[in-house]
């Protein structure tokens, strides 16, 4: 029995040997690592009831697509990005700006005009929006690779906070937008749990479909050789920059979409949502989940929806400290994961 | 160019001219050579002396400060690293330089796939791409490691790897810079086989090399610079029989 399969190949052989499930091998860690968190998914969500999982099930469905969409520019490329909250940000503000019906007087400026939008057709916008911001940034970024590209990545993150609370005349400032439209079909409007889930659901569905076409083609293998040696791979033919520029732009289109789903499930954003914080903590999970892998990625969201909203819960916390408790517990998390196992959960790679 | 049509088909690469500088140091320093199509030629020289920054410069990893370099006939002042295998060359690097984490088989695939930008997106790896990389890596004896990592490869291994990975190009010119350092004599003589191989299908091998043994046996031409200029220029024979050479570099 190869004990390098990845962990569900695992599966069928401890089916028919349970001895081999109790060896400490790497296929056989990742396999526990991946039923621990379906489980404790699945227990958590019976224990707290249909209404509660539905919810749980649309929040990890927008953090899966970040982490699908990040982990192609960080996992397969080897750009360690941590501006993609502003992609984010940009999603969710196109379709705020062009959803929302209420208006806004701004004391400067007069009112407001609204949109009014339906969700569809914003939702498209919100991913051209950020796709075109990402092309003119990425074009400035190519230059850059390793830490500096952490360093440049951070400034668009700071910079996109910013231009989210001061462009008052789109965003409103720190007032932020209400009444972001639902997703809707005719006269059919998605405004139970359920129904947003399923959108985010099937948002997520497209998102991996796309990331997994890409890294299964021979553009998906370009990528990875370019994460090992960019000069190499220049030398064998490639066109390096276009690679990099073309990946950072679809991710960030994807990065849009979930923007757009965020935004409408709230219906209500305002800066605080795009911090760069926020970006960091996304970061982690695509390196807790695993670089270069769709399934760590998914893998690492769930665990992370898990780990937030699972300690809501916890008797012994008082309400107030659980956000920075979460934090806490995933940063401890992430440092003993790097410590035993700096691929990841699920991956074979490191940064 | 004051060469004539058959000295133009007789050279498959010059240079004229071409210079490099680092900081206050000439690396390169008006080098002009001209080397033969087909057969190997061999760069010889002391440490220093612009061997691998002349492979550099051919294969457009860096740019040249000065100079032409006439690549089949055509006149180039700047050579673009993407470009080189359009210019029908390839090359190996002195640090053996892999796709350290992804599989043996993929770093061969990774060479044989298409350029085409878009339809990159579409192409799935097919069985003719499979076929030709199973070939190559039967051909350097790696088929049986095809599921490894790169970077688990032994030092020997990981050469002839990249040896494997720049045929599977299957371009005229072979830039190889030191593919015999380091290695085990077995291997060695696998490397030797893998040129010889090239040579008899007519491809013009260039490598570098401090081990005149294998410069002997290998090499039709030979190249020696010394300090960023050409020192002597010819047949292996010929040019190892010069007392500068041999008082120079090769006295022992």
């Amino acid at each position: 029995m190869n004990e390098n399969l990845p962990g569900w190949q695992r599966l069928t052989g401890i089916l028919r040997d349970p001895r081999e499930a109790l060896t400490l091998s790497r296929g056989n860690i990742e396999l526990w690592a991946n039923l621990l968190i379906i489980l404790c998914a699945l227990v958590f969500m019976l224990l707290k009831g249909a209404t509660f999982a539905v919810t749980l099930t649309t929040v990890f469905g927008i953090w899966a697509m970040l982490s699908i969409s990040l982990n192609l520019v960080v996992g397969y490329t080897g750009l360690l990005s941590v501006g993609h909250i502003g992609f984010f940000g940009l999603g969710a503000y196109t379709v705020a700006i062009l959803t929302s019906t209420t208006s806004y007087e701004n004391l400067r400026t007069g009112e407001i005009p609204t949109f009014g939008w339906p969700f569809f057709a914003a939702l498209p916008v919100a991913a051209l929006v950020a796709g075109l911001v990402a092309l003119l940034v990425g074009i400035a970024f190519n230059r850059f690779r390793d830490d500096i590209y952490v360093l440049v990545s951070f400034g668009f993150a700071i910079i996109s906070f910013n231009v989210f609370l001061n462009l008052r005349v789109l965003t409103r400032g720190a007032f932020g937008i209400h009444d972001v439209a639902r997703p809707q079909i005719g006269s059919w409007v998605f405004d139970t749990e359920l129904e947003l889930m399923l959108v985010s659901l099937v948002l997520l569905a497209i998102v991996i479909g796309i990331s997994w076409f890409i890294v299964s083609s021979s553009f998906g293998r370009v990528l990875k050789a370019i994460r090992e040696d960019e000069q190499v791979a220049e030398v064998f033919g490639y066109h390096v920059t276009h690679y990099k520029l073309a990946v950072w732009v679809i991710s960030a289109m994807m990065t849009g979409l979930a923007g757009g789903m965020f935004s409408s499930w709230t219906t209500f954003i305002d800066p605080n949502s795009f911090i760069l914080l926020e970006s960091i903590l996304l970061v982690s999970i695509v390196i807790l989940g695993g670089l270069a892998t769709i399934w760590g990625s998914l893998l690492g969201a769930l665990a992370f929806v898990l780990l937030e909203e699972g300690m809501r819960f916890l008797p012994f916390l008082p309400q107030e400290y659980v956000g920075q408790a979460r934090q806490v517990v995933l940063g401890v998390l992430l440092v003993v994961l790097m410590v035993f196992r700096p691929q990841g959960l699920v991956g074979r790679f490191k940064l | 160019m004051s060469n004539n049509a058959s000295q133009n088909d007789y050279y498959i690469l010059e240079t004229l001219d071409i210079s490099k500088h680092f900081g206050g140091v000439s690396a390169v320093d008006g080098l002009s050579i001209s080397i033969p199509r087909r057969g190997v030629t061999s760069i010889v020289g002391p440490n220093g002396s612009g061997k691998s920054t002349l492979i550099n410069l051919l294969s457009g990893t860096l740019p040249l400060d000065d100079g032409i370099v006439v690549i089949d006939g055509q006149r180039l002042r700047t050579i673009h690293a993407y470009e080189t295998p359009d210019h029908s060359i390839t090359r190996t690097f002195q640090e053996v330089r892999l796709f350290d984490q992804i599989s043996v088989l993929d770093n061969i695939l990774v060479v044989l796939t298409t350029r085409k930008f878009w339809s990159a997106v579409f192409e799935r790896t097919s069985r003719q791409h499979r076929a030709r990389a199973q070939e190559i890596l039967e051909q350097v004896g790696m088929w049986e490691k095809k599921d490894s990592l790169a970077m688990d490869l032994s030092y020997g291994q990981r050469k002839l790897l990249e040896i494997g990975r720049a045929m599977a190009l299957n371009v005229n010119i072979y830039l190889l810079d030191e593919p015999f350092a380091g290695l085990f004599p077995q291997m060695l003589e696998r490397v030797k086989v893998l040129l010889k191989d090239l040579r008899d299908q007519g491809r013009t091998i260039i490598f570098v090399s401090h081990n005149m043994e294998i410069v002997r046996e290998m090499a039709d031409h030979l190249i020696v610079l010394d300090g960023g200029k050409l020192l002597l220029a010819g047949e292996v024979e010929d040019v190892l029989n010069q007392p500068e050479v041999i008082s120079a570099y090769l006295g022992t």
